[in-house]
C-alpha cells in the first residue's frame, strides 16, 4: 500500500449519508491522453491545452449526440430534481462532494444543454440553472465525469430511469472530441488495436503464459488440462479479460474455466487476435471505438471457425457482450444457434452443474467463508440464463455448489442494489487513487459487516476490474489483498477431475487460501 | 362579453395550443431520436407485456422512487394521486351530461366528486412535504434551482385557490360551466368574476402553456426512457438503429487479420 496524501475514510458501524461539503473532490482529475494516443482513436490531440474553436466543436458534438441517443435527450429533459438519487452514488457516500450526487453530476452537462438547446435556458438561464460553456466548465466536466464509474446504481432508483452513465459517456465523448481524452482509457484502447489486448501482451508472450498455466494445471491435478491458443476448428472461442492471463486472483479463475472445459469434454480456444473481453470503448462513450474493439471478436470467430463464443469473468465486458455484441458485431448467423450468443462462463458452468456433469469436494473450501460481490455491469446492465435476475442466482448457485460456507452481504448492498467496487468505468488507474479508495466505502462497509457477523474470509467477484480494485484497495481498510477471489478459483479448489488422484492432505485448498 | 371573459378565453386558447404543440414537438423528437443500444436497467422484463407492466407500476405506483426514498415517494405520490383525482373531478366542467356519450362517463364523474374534493388536501399536503424536503435536506437544497421552488409554489397556489372555492368562497359553477363548455365550442359564456377563480384559472393556464418547456415534461419522458421501456432480449433479437446500421458495411476493415 503506497503512501497517501489524503485521509482514508473510517468505516462506521452503520452506513451514514455524509453532509454535503462542496469541492472536496474538485482536485481529482486523471491524466490527459497525449496527442499520439488520441489520434489512434481518431480523436484530435491537444495535450491538455484548449485548441482553437473548442467551444463550437463541443456544442456541435453535443447536438450530434442529442440526435443520436434518445437516452441522452430524454434524460436531460426529464429530471425533476426530486433527490431520489442523491444518496445512491458510492462516490458521494465516500466523499460528501455534492457534485458526486448523480443529479448534480448530470447537471454539469444539463446546465450547458439547457443554455444552448432549450428555450428556457436560452432566455432565462438563471431561472433554470443554465450556464455558458467555458474553459472552467470543461475542466469541471473532466474532473467529475471521471468520478463516475458508470455503475448505473442511480438509474435503479430514478423515477424516470435516468442513467448517469449515459450522461457521463456523452460528456467523455465530447471531451475526447476537443482533445481532452483520458490517458488511461485511450492508451488501453490503442493497445487493443495494435496488439489485441488491454495489457499489450503479444501473441508469443500469450502463448508462453498459457503453456505455463498448462504446466501448473498438470502439476496440481496430474491431468493434462489444456489452455489452447488459436486452435482452428475449435467449438468454443473463449473471450476473457487479459488480466485473466496473469493477474491475481484473475489467473486462478482462468485455470478454473480450463478445468470446467476439460471436464465438459468440449474443444475450446483462446484467440490472440481477440485476446481481450474488456471494451473500454464503452467507458468513453464512443460507439465507433466500441465497435472497432468488438469487431475483433467477430473476426476471430470467423477466422477460427468456432461454433460458440463464451465470455470469461468480466463485468463491463459482459455488458458489451450480452447487451451490445449482437448490435455491434452481429448478426451471428454463422454460430450454433442452439446456444446463447454469447454465453457467460457462469451460464456454461451452471448448466453442467445442473446436469450433474461436474464432481466437487466442497470440503476443500471449508477453510473459506465466502460472500459474493455483484459487479455493477452484470447486475444492472445484463442478464444470465433465461430469467430476469439470473445474473444474481447463477453465480450464487455455483458458489453454493462448491463451498459449504456462504453468506450474502446486507440486502440493500447486493443484487440490483449492489455498490460499485470503486474502480469501474475507466477509473482503475493510479492517478485516481483517492476517488477509488473513497468510492469503496459503502462496499467495504457492507463487507466489514459480514466479516464481523459471520466471519467471512473471502470476497468473490466475476469482474476483472473489481478483482484488481479490491486487491489494491482492501488493504486501505485493513483487509487482506488476497481476500478477493475469482468465482472459478473457488470452483477450481473444489472440482475433482475425472481420473484425478486425490490425496487427503488438502493441499489444493491450502494453496488457494 | 366582458373584457375578463375575452382575456381568459384567449389565454386558454393560447395555453392549450402551447401545450398541445409543445408536447407534439417533444414527442415527435423523442420518437425520431433513435436508441442505438439496448440499455434497460436490469433485471428487466423479457417480453413487451412485461415492459408494459413495468411502466404501469412506474407511472401508477412510482416503483423506483419507492425503492429510493420513502418520504419523497410518500409526498410525491400523495401530490400526484391527489391531483389525478382532482383532475377527474374537474371533468364535470367539460362534459355536458346531455351529450350522447356522456352516460358512459357521467356516473364515474359523479362517483369521484367527494374523493376529488378532499384529494385537494392530499395534493397540498404532498406539495408541502416536497417543499419542506427541498429546504431541509442539504442534498436536495443543493440541487434545487429557483424554478424548482417556483413550480412547487405555483402548484400550491392552484390547489389552495381551488380549495378556497370549494370550502370558503364558492363561485357560480353553473355560470363557470357555461364558460368552459362555451370555450370548447369556441363561444365562451360569461366568466364569473371571483378573485379565487381568476387566480386559479390564471395559474392553470400558465402551467399548461409552460408544461412542454419545463421540468413538468417528465410526465412524457418516463414513457420514452430506454432504461425502462426496452425489452431485455439483446441476444435473441438484433437491435440496430439506422445510423448505427451504416457502420455494418465499413466495420473491421482497419484492424482485421493482423497476426492471423
Amino acid at each position: 500500500m503506497a503512501k497517501v496524501d489524503f485521509e482514508i475514510p473510517k468505516l462506521k458501524k452503520y452506513p451514514e449519508i455524509p453532509v454535503v461539503v462542496e469541492g472536496t473532490m474538485a482536485h481529482s482529475s486523471p491524466y490527459v491522453a497525449a496527442e499520439k494516443f488520441q489520434v489512434q482513436l481518431d480523436f484530435p490531440g491537444g495535450n491538455g491545452e484548449f485548441q482553437e474553436g473548442w467551444k463550437e466543436k463541443a456544442i456541435e458534438k453535443m447536438g450530434e449526440l442529442l440526435g443520436k441517443y434518445r437516452s441522452l435527450q430524454v434524460f436531460l429533459d426529464s429530471c425533476v430534481k426530486c433527490g431520489a438519487c442523491t444518496d445512491k452514488c458510492h462516490y458521494f457516500l465516500g466523499t460528501g462532494d455534492p457534485k458526486n450526487m448523480p443529479v448534480a453530476r448530470q447537471d454539469l452537462f444539463r446546465a450547458v444543454y439547457r443554455r444552448y438547446f432549450t428555450f428556457a435556458g436560452k432566455y432565462f438561464p438563471k431561472l433554470v440553472g443554465a450556464v455558458d460553456l467555458t474553459e472552467d466548465v470543461i475542466k469541471e466536466w473532466y474532473s467529475y465525469f471521471h468520478q463516475c464509474s458508470q455503475c448505473r446504481r442511480c438509474s435503479v432508483y430514478c423515477p424516470y430511469g435516468i442513467d448517469t452513465a449515459e450522461i457521463s459517456m456523452a460528456a467523455r465523448e465530447v471531451l475526447d472530441h476537443i482533445g481532452f481524452g483520458q490517458k488511461y482509457c485511450n492508451e488501453i484502447i490503442g493497445k487493443v488495436y495494435k496488439i489485441g489486448n488491454n495489457l499489450g501482451l503479444p501473441e508469443r508472450a500469450l502463448a508462453d503464459t498459457l503453456e505455463g498455466l498448462e504446466e501448473d494445471l498438470e502439476d496440481e491435478t496430474g491431468i493434462a488440462v489444456k489452455v489452447p491458443l488459436d486452435v482452428k476448428g475449435a467449438d468454443i472461442l473463449l473471450v476473457t479479460p487479459s488480466a485473466d492471463f496473469f493477474a491475481e486472483p484473475h489467473v486462478d479463475g482462468l485455470m478454473g474455466y480450463a478445468k470446467v472445459f476439460h471436464e465438459a469434454g468440449v474443444s475450446w480456444t483462446v484467440s490472440s487476435h481477440a485476446s481481450e473481453a474488456a471494451n473500454f470503448g464503452m467507458f468513453i462513450g464512443s460507439y465507433e471505438n466500441m465497435q472497432r474493439v468488438a469487431i475483433r471478436i467477430r473476426e476471430a470467430a470467423l477466422d477460427l471457425g468456432v461454433k460458440r463464443i463464451i465470455f470469461g469473468e468480466c463485468g463491463h465486458a459482459w455488458r458489451v457482450a450480452y447487451s451490445f455484441l449482437n448490435t455491434l458485431a452481429g448478426p451471428w448467423d454463422f454460430l450454433d444457434q442452439n446456444y446463447p450468443i454469447p454465453q457467460h462462463i457462469c451460464e456454461f458452468t451452471h448448466n453442467l452443474i445442473q446436469d450433474d456433469k461436474l464432481t466437487f469436494d466442497k470440503s476443500r473450501n471449508d477453510d473459506l467463508v465466502i460472500t459474493f460481490h455483484d459487479s455493477c455491469n452484470v447486475a444492472r446492465a445484463s442478464r444470465m440464463g433465461d430469467m430476469p435476475g439470473g445474473q444474481f442466482t447463477i453465480p450464487r448457485d455455483i458458489l453454493k455448489a462448491v463451498c459449504n460456507n456462504f453468506h450474502d452481504m446486507a440486502p440493500e448492498t447486493i443484487h440490483e442494489h449492489t455498490f460499485c467496487c470503486g474502480g469501474g468505468g475507466g477509473l482503475l488507474t493510479d492517478d485516481l487513487m483517492e476517488i477509488r479508495v473513497k468510492g469503496m466505502v459503502p462496499r467495504a462497509q457492507a463487507l466489514q459487516d459480514v466479516v464481523d457477523e459471520y466471519g467471512v474470509t473471502n470476497l468473490v467477484a466475476i469482474c476483472a476490474i473489481c478483482k484488481s480494485q479490491f486487491a489494491k484497495v482492501l488493504p486501505y481498510y485493513g483487509m487482506e489483498m488476497d481476500m478477493i477471489m475469482s468465482l472459478h478459483q473457488v470452483l477450481s479448489n473444489a472440482i475433482i477431475l475425472t481420473g484425478q488422484i486425490v490425496d487427503d492432505d488438502d493441499e489444493a485448498a491450502e494453496d488457494a487460501a | 362579453m366582458s373584457f375578463l371573459t375575452i382575456f381568459f378565453a384567449l389565454l386558454f386558447y393560447v395555453a392549450t395550443f402551447s401545450l398541445v404543440a409543445g408536447l407534439a414537438y417533444r414527442i415527435r423528437l423523442y420518437i425520431k431520436t433513435p436508441a442505438p443500444l439496448k440499455i434497460p436497467t436490469t433485471p428487466a422484463p423479457v417480453t413487451r407485456t412485461g415492459v408494459a407492466l413495468r411502466l404501469f407500476r412506474e407511472v401508477v405506483f412510482f416503483e423506483s422512487l419507492f425503492k429510493a426514498t420513502l418520504w419523497t415517494w410518500l409526498f410525491g405520490w400523495m401530490f400526484h394521486f391527489g391531483m389525478f383525482l382532482v383532475l377527474l373531478r374537474h371533468l364535470r366542467y367539460f362534459i355536458n351530461p346531455e351529450w350522447f356519450w356522456a352516460p358512459l362517463v357521467w356516473p364515474l364523474v359523479g362517483l369521484v366528486q367527494p374523493f376529488g374534493l378532499y384529494a385537494g388536501f392530499a395534493m397540498l399536503a404532498g406539495l408541502g412535504g416536497l417543499l419542506v424536503r427541498r429546504f431541509a435536506v442539504d442534498r436536495v437544497r443543493y440541487i434545487s434551482a429557483p424554478s424548482d421552488f417556483i413550480w412547487l409554489f405555483w402548484l400550491m397556489g392552484i390547489a389552495a385557490s381551488g380549495l378556497i372555492m370549494s370550502f370558503i368562497l364558492h363561485t357560480d359553477i353553473v355560470q363557470l360551466k357555461e364558460f368552459t363548455l362555451g370555450l370548447m365550442s369556441l363561444s365562451p359564456g360569461e366568466l364569473p368574476v371571483d378573485l379565487p377563480l381568476l387566480i386559479h384559472l390564471g395559474l392553470v393556464a400558465v402551467l399548461m402553456a409552460l408544461f412542454p418547456y419545463s421540468k413538468l415534461l417528465h410526465a412524457v419522458g418516463i414513457f420514452f426512457s430506454p432504461t425502462r421501456n426496452q425489452v431485455d432480449n439483446p441476444r435473441e433479437k438484433r437491435h440496430l438503429a439506422a445510423w448505427a446500421a451504416k457502420y455494418d458495411d465499413t466495420r473491421g476493415s482497419r484492424d482485421s487479420a493482423e497476426g492471423q
